[in-house]
Parts: C-alpha cells; structure tokens; sequence
C-alpha cells in the first residue's frame, strides 16, 4: 500500500514537472522516459530471461517507420502508436519463433543483424518509406510550447506502461519461469515450463512498448531516416542502461537511464568529437568496477529488494554464476 | 538540437551509411564484368551470358580468399575463448592502414606489410587479451560482447581521430594489371593477395596442427579445465590465440589496402563479413572459414549483379539470418580444430 501511494507520488510529481520546466529540461524529460521505455523492455528478454538480445533498434525502426507512415496517411497520433506497437509486438513473435531456439552468441548475432536487414530493405523500399532521403512526419499546429508536454506527458505514459509491464512480468508466473530459464533452459523444460512459448512471450513483450517509442520519437522529430532509427547504439545503450542499473531488477533500468542520460548530457557534452571513445570508456568501466549495476552494491545492505516476489532477491548472486 | 537526439554516435552512424557502398561497389573490378553488373539489359543476350556468369564467379572467387583470411582469426577467437570480438573488424581497418603508411613512407609492398602489420596486431591482440578481456572471460556471452562493443568504440573513434574519416587507397607504382586467362579478365593483383591470404589461412591450419603451442591451443578449445590439469597455462593460451586472430586480421588488412578504399568506417563492414563467414562455414574450423569466405564471396558477386552491388552485405545478413534459423552450425558443420 506504502509502495502504490509511493508510486503514483512519483508519477504525479514527473507529471507536474512540466509545470515548472523549460523546454530544454522537458526535452530532457522525454529522452529519459524514453531510454527508460527501452531498458526496462530489453531487461525481460536480456535481465530476467538472460537472452544477449540486439534486436532494440529493429523494434525501435519499425515502430518509428509503421508510425510515421500511419501517420502520413491521415491517422491520429494515438492510432500511428498504438499501431506501431502491435506492429513491433507481431514482429516479434515472429521474429522470437525464428531464432530464439538459439543461444549465447548465436542468438546475439541474428538479433544483431536483423535491425542491418531492416535497415537495407527500408533504405531499399523508396515508394513506401522514401529510402534514404528519409520521411516527413505531418507537423503539429499546436503551439511548441504544447508540444513539447505532449511529447513529454506521452513518453512517460509509456515509461509507466512499460514499468508496469515489468512489474507483472517480475512477480508473474512468467517471471519466475523466465528467471528459471536463465539459470538453466534444460531443467527449466523439464519441470515442465514451456520455454519456447515463455521466451516468445518475453520477446514480444521486450519489442511492444520499444514500438511505440519508435513511433513517438518519430512524431516528436517530425522527420526519420533509416540510419537514424536503424542505429546499433539503439540496441546498445537499453543494454549499458541496464546493466548500469542492475539487469534482472525492476528498478535497474530506470536507475540506469537516469544515471546514463546524465553522463550522455555532461561528458558527451564537453568531449563532442570523442564521445563514442567516452560511451565506450564507460562500458569498459562499468563491466568492470559495477559488474551488477548500482543495485548490486546496495543489494547486500537491503536483501528485501523491490523484486521480492518467489524468493527471487535470494537468487539473483546465483543466476550470474550460473551464466558463466 | 530537435534533428535527432538520438544521433549520438556519428562514427558509427555515418559509417552505417556510406558503408556498403564503397566496398560492395568493388566486387567486379576491371573488365567487361563490372559494366555488365550495372547494365542488366546485357543479360538478355544469349550469347555471353556463360562467360559473364565465369568472370563473376571468379571475382567472387577472389574476394572469398580474402574474407577467409578475415574470419578465420575471429572464428579462433570465438571457437577458443567463447568470446564474441566486436573489434576484428577495426584490427582489420588497422592492418590496412599499417599497410597504407607503410607503403607511403618505406615504399612497402602490401605483400610485404603483412608481417608489420600481423607483428603489430599480435602484440596489440596478445595486450588487449591479457589486459583487458582476460578479466571477464568466464563472464556470461553478454558481458564479453558488450566488452569488446565498448573496446571497438575506443578504438573506433581513436582511428576517425587520427587518420579522419576520409577513404585512402594504396597506388602501386607497378601494379600487376590483368591478364586475360580463357576469356576471363584475371585481376593479377587481386590473385595474388587472394592466393597470399589462403596461403596465411592454411599457415595458421598447419601451426594449429602441428606446432606445439597450436596443439595447446586446440587442447584448450576443447576442454579448458584439462588442458590446464596437462600443464597448459590457459590464461597465455587465450592471450597468444587473440594475439594470432588479431594478427590474421591485421594482415588480411594489408592485403585488403589493395582491393578496398581504407576508411575506419569499414570496420563494421568486415566485422559482418566475419559474421557471414563464420555461421556461413560453421565455428570452429580453418575448413569452415575457407568454404565460408568463397561461398560468401561468390554469393555478394552474383547478388550483385542480380540484385544490385549495393545490396552485398544484405544479402549477406539475410543469408546469415536465415541459415541461423534453419541450420546453425554452417556447412561444414561444427569442429573443434582437429
């Protein structure tokens, strides 16, 4: 009860952030709902089942470019991204059936390569999405100011649809066979969880709400191109976030996009030219001196996490042994 | 500021762009194959349609030499430690510009350049391994992956930064030319490069087979814990094979500085075709690499006239998605480097 009247504080209080904010900080806000959206998707398939997945920015593209085309021609903005997730969602399920019976780098390589594939058939399929000259979205006549709530109100919407999502996930029955899976698939299968079917659950679940970002982004740009929202880094950074946070935890990912939309927008800042090298110092950094994100440190003084649900806090040091 | 919040990594951004072009516009080099590839109307003329199909598979042929000499250090890497190495691909770029210097400077043939640039590359691998990688091995496939994806930007962004985005290519004073071998263009420069890479490729077979530290490193792909129960010192094991992948990759670098415009964008590019190689042919074995990299080449050569040369590396990925599904451990099936 505490934790629900603590929950819907919070999200009142981002809700009223507009109210105070200006449209750089609200600009802000939105990229944080929206890294958020993404981390806390790919911490299902990656954090709570362990599947190295790459496959954010082939969700990400399609939601953008289902969106945008929607919207072009004619739809409500809510329509383009409601659409854009049940597009992502059936790719996935599609997409998950096809290669989620491999494992380890096998199944991180065909992710990988599946937002390649969709970014050369988009930039190839110039009638439908304009090829690399990219696609126009309808511009709002609403005025800035407006829009950039909008956006704002919109992104974290989804950011707490996702978190809710999440929520169900962790203390559902197919969190608990998800987690079961990451420690070891065989045993998980012979105490009779149906893998293939919870882990294409798991994947349509990770891709759902990384659609609709897709599309939202897509609205709140005005203009996409393949390259832009095709990019490794969309499939890498939920990743970083995560595993910044902590993977495997509810609150991990939306810690870790907090922490890492701040070093994106104080170092990167500063250091314009090298700001691939600095992303990439801190990955090195990170595997190496917070291998269990933020949460890991504090887990050891409060061993009743948020994600107590079927024991799971006593499991997770476990789990990590298991994956070596 | 509104354009793209998102576009933050421009190196590999703008890299994704441009970067099938340059390369895949190259499978058909001199002769009449290249004007045939961007002229299909050619194609509807009975007549020399066979030898068109020669000269293509050819030029297939001799850029597949050349892709094996790239996968096969990945495919070591990968088969010996479990570990995905995102940065093949730069050490590849590396080669190349080692190569590119090399020649600019000293007047160093490429051909020659390989034993600098492996040398390098060696001790480069052989540093990052020990230094850096050692560190997680036994970590989950996640972690290493995301490592060397880290280690790859370092790297990638270090060589925009040093040698700029912009494509260099190495001019012989005397190239080879072509001749003309049974009605077939043969590039004799290409032939050579590709018949030193297989060359390279069977050289690291025969080191794998009989030398002493080839046997170790086969003892240690096939069980860690009793190669070290043997007296194999494991943790040197894993460094001297990164070493030996990236030293393969930076060679395969120098004699790609002939074939290929050298630009650090191409890294992501080489990376795939390792990719390809790799599932294509099946880990773990020289064998597999080999018929990998000329099935790949001859694919992207055919896919490109049928298809369009900038498609190469599509068709590539689509193959690789589509073999993954249906026949994970490649042709050749999977080895332990017996």
């Amino acid at each position: 009860m505490i934790r629900l009247v603590l929950g819907v504080a919070v999200v009142g209080g981002a809700a009223a952030v507009p109210l105070v904010a200006d449209n750089y900080l609200l600009r802000l806000g939105t990229m944080l709902a929206m890294y958020a959206v993404l981390a806390q998707s790919w911490n299902i398939i990656g954090g709570y089942a362990g599947y190295p997945s790459f496959a954010t920015a082939a969700f990400f593209g399609l939601g953008a470019y289902a969106g945008a085309l929607l919207q072009g021609a004619g739809a409500p903005m809510p329509l383009a991204w409601a659409f854009a997730c049940v597009v992502a969602a059936a790719f996935a399920a599609l997409l998950g059936s096809a290669i989620l019976h491999l494992k380890g780098h096998y199944f991180a390589i065909a992710s990988l390569v599946v937002a390649e594939v969709l970014l050369e058939i988009t930039t190839s399929w110039t009638s439908l999405t304009g090829g690399g000259m990219g696609l126009n979205l309808p511009i709002l006549r609403i005025p800035v100011d407006a829009q950039a709530r909008l956006f704002y109100w919109s992104m974290l919407a989804l950011a707490v649809a996702s978190f809710v999502m999440a929520w169900l996930v962790a203390r559902g029955r197919i969190g608990f066979a998800l987690r079961c899976i990451k420690q070891n698939e065989d045993a998980a299968a012979m105490v009779g969880i149906d893998t293939t079917f919870t882990k294409v659950v798991a994947f349509v679940l990770s891709a759902l709400f990384v659609g609709g970002a897709g599309a939202m982004y897509a609205s709140w740009v005005f203009y996409i191109e393949p390259p832009d929202v095709y990019a490794v880094l969309t499939s890498v950074k939920p990743i970083v976030m995560t595993l910044l946070g902590g993977a495997g935890t509810l609150f991990g990912p939306i810690i870790g996009a907090v922490l890492f939309l701040i070093m994106e927008e104080t170092v990167w800042r500063t250091f314009l030219s090298v700001h691939a090298a600095v992303l990439g110092l801190i990955i090195v950094a990170l595997i190496f001196f917070l291998p269990h994100g933020v949460l890991g440190l504090v887990k050891r003084r409060r061993p009743a996490a948020p994600t107590a649900g079927h024991g799971s806090a006593g499991q997770e040091p476990a789990n990590r042994g298991g994956g070596a | 500021m509104k354009g793209s919040p998102l576009a933050q990594g421009v190196g590999h951004r703008a890299g994704r762009a441009s970067l099938t072009r340059p390369l895949c516009g190259h499978p058909l080099p001199e002769g009449e194959g290249s004007d045939a590839a961007s002229n299909r109307s050619f194609l509807v003329l009975p007549g020399p349609t066979p030898m068109l199909y020669a000269q293509i598979l050819l030029n297939g042929l001799l850029l597949g030499g050349l892709y094996a000499c790239i996968a096969v250090g990945f495919s070591l890497v990968w088969g010996v430690l479990n570990v995905i190495n995102i940065l093949h691909g730069s050490f590849v770029v590396l080669g190349s510009y080692i190569a590119y210097f090399a020649h600019v400077h000293w007047g160093l043939h490429p051909f020659l350049s390989i034993f600098l640039s492996g040398g390098v590359l060696f001790v480069v691998g052989y540093a990052v391994q020990r230094g850096v990688i050692n560190r997680v091995i036994a970590a989950p496939v996640l972690t290493t992956l995301v490592l060397t994806f880290g280690l790859d930007l370092i790297v990638n962004n270090g060589m925009l930064l040093a040698f700029t985005a912009d494509y260099r290519t190495v001019r012989l004073e005397h190239p080879l030319g072509s001749q003309i071998i049974g009605g077939l263009v043969v590039p004799l420069d290409r032939l050579a490069a590709m018949g030193l890479a297989v060359a390279l490729t069977v050289l690291l077979f025969f080191t794998l087979a009989r030398s002493k530290i080839g046997r170790a490193i086969v003892a240690v792909r096939m069980d860690a814990q009793a190669a070290a129960l043997m007296g194999v010192d494991v943790p040197r094991i894993y460094a001297v094979t990164f070493g030996i992948g990236a030293l393969m990759a930076g060679a395969a670098g120098s004699l790609l500085s002939l074939v290929f415009p050298i630009s650090p964008l191409n890294g992501t590019e080489f990376l795939g075709i390792a990719f390809v190689v790799c599932v294509l042919g099946g880990l773990g074995s020289i064998s597999g690499a080999i018929v990998g990299g000329f099935a790949l080449g001859a694919i992207q050569s055919f896919g490109a006239l049928w298809i369009g040369p900038e498609h190469g590396l599509t068709i590539a990925f689509a193959l690789l998605l589509l073999l993954l599904v249906v026949k994970p451990t490649g042709i050749m099936g999977r080895k332990g480097y017996e």
